[in-house]
């Protein structure tokens, strides 16, 4: 254990001066970067992975029968939160009119806080591409959803396992690159 | 005078009489008050705890937002089914994720979070003290004190001996 010589010893040290503050400097960026490409007003769910919340809620077109998340055990479905005063709903209708018509997956529709005369016609004017519509009139099953924008769209597994939510309109690159590949290789399972 | 004399005893009495009336429906309206104010109270406190989740920057207490609406009913339905504050924070967190909490929880994910300052605090204290260190040695990294200082010891020494016994 010789001491370092004092001249390669200072040169390590003229290195440092550059490199520490030049490290940090790269970690901040790097978070920053990561920052600026998340969106923060996609709120990730707790519930991926976890049992769809029970909910047991009358239909929207046959008044006085209900659905329960229990009657859809079994098959792979799509839960999309919609409302007749949604905006945004209108950019995903087309999708979702595509999506019925390929009759790949059953799509269950939450009117969520609509009245559900306003409901009833909005589908009227615009296409139906629900499987059967429920009526959450109070917003109560939305909560249990952890639903806080409208619409969002739920895949729901075999078991009853939620699998992905969709936060705001469902995309094309949404649909072919997750929700599609994932329905179809549930649905293997 | 007489008239006005007369005339002063029922109405300091009817006077008298309401003040009561009006202690007694304050005193009334108060008694059954207090769990309901205590409750409100308690509500408030823990709804500037929580966040709206589609406005994003403000509590619950604050948003005028639909949701934040329901989300306060929803709350208040707990609160008088007996539930304490943490039962309904684990309810929301279960629903929205640690998001909705205006306090992030300390968990291993956090823990940058919350002690990151207080490590870069830290570090910062140990520079400080390995700078303050090296400099009250005189032994900088340039092998020098700090500029217009007289040269270390060594140095000078050196420099004596070989004014005294080399030729230039």
């Amino acid at each position: 254990m010789t001491p370092a010589s004092p001249a390669s010893s200072t040169g390590r040290m003229r290195a440092l001066r550059f490199i520490v503050p030049l490290a940090i400097f790269l970690i901040l960026v790097a978070f920053l970067g990561v920052g600026l490409s998340r969106d923060p007003r996609e709120v990730p769910s707790p519930l991926i992975n976890k049992a769809a919340p029970a909910f047991d809620l009358e239909r929207l077109h046959e008044s006085g029968k209900r659905l329960s998340a229990a009657d859809l055990k079994g098959q792979v479905w799509l839960m999309n939160v919609w409302a007749s005063w949604c905006v945004s709903c209108r950019v995903e209708h087309p999708l979702l009119m595509q999506l019925a018509k390929a009759n790949v997956v059953p799509i269950i529709g939450l009117d969520y806080k609509d009245k559900p005369d306003d409901g009833r016609a909005w589908l009227t004017q615009n296409g139906n591409p629900y499987t059967t519509s429920i009526v959450d009139f109070d917003g109560r099953v939305g909560i249990d959803y952890g639903v806080y924008g409208v619409p969002e769209t739920f895949v729901v597994d075999k078991q009853g396992v939620i699998r992905y939510k969709q936060i705001g309109p469902v995309t094309v690159e949404a649909l072919e690159q997750k929700i599609l590949p994932l329905v179809r290789e549930l649905q293997k399972s | 005078m007489r008239a006005a004399g007369s005339l002063r005893g029922p109405w300091a009495i009817a006077v008298a009489r309401s003040i009561v009336v009006a202690c007694v429906v304050v005193a009334t309206g108060v008694g059954a008050q207090p769990k309901d104010a205590a409750l409100d109270a308690r509500l408030k406190k823990l709804e500037t705890e929580l966040r709206c989740l589609v406005c994003q920057n403000q509590t619950l207490a604050d948003s005028d937002a639909s949701l934040a609406g329901d989300l306060r009913r929803e709350v208040r339905a707990l609160a008088e089914a007996g539930k304490t504050d943490d039962e309904i924070k684990t309810y929301l967190v279960a629903r929205y994720g640690d998001f909705i909490l205006y306090n992030p929880p300390v968990k291993t994910l956090t823990w940058l979070l919350w002690f990151g300052p207080a490590l870069l605090l830290a570090g910062g204290g140990v520079a400080w003290y390995a700078i303050v260190r090296r400099r009250r040695d005189g032994d900088d990294d340039d092998g020098r004190g700090p500029p217009g200082s007289p040269p270390p010891p060594g140095e000078a020494l050196a420099r004596a001996r070989q004014m005294l016994y080399e030729e230039p």
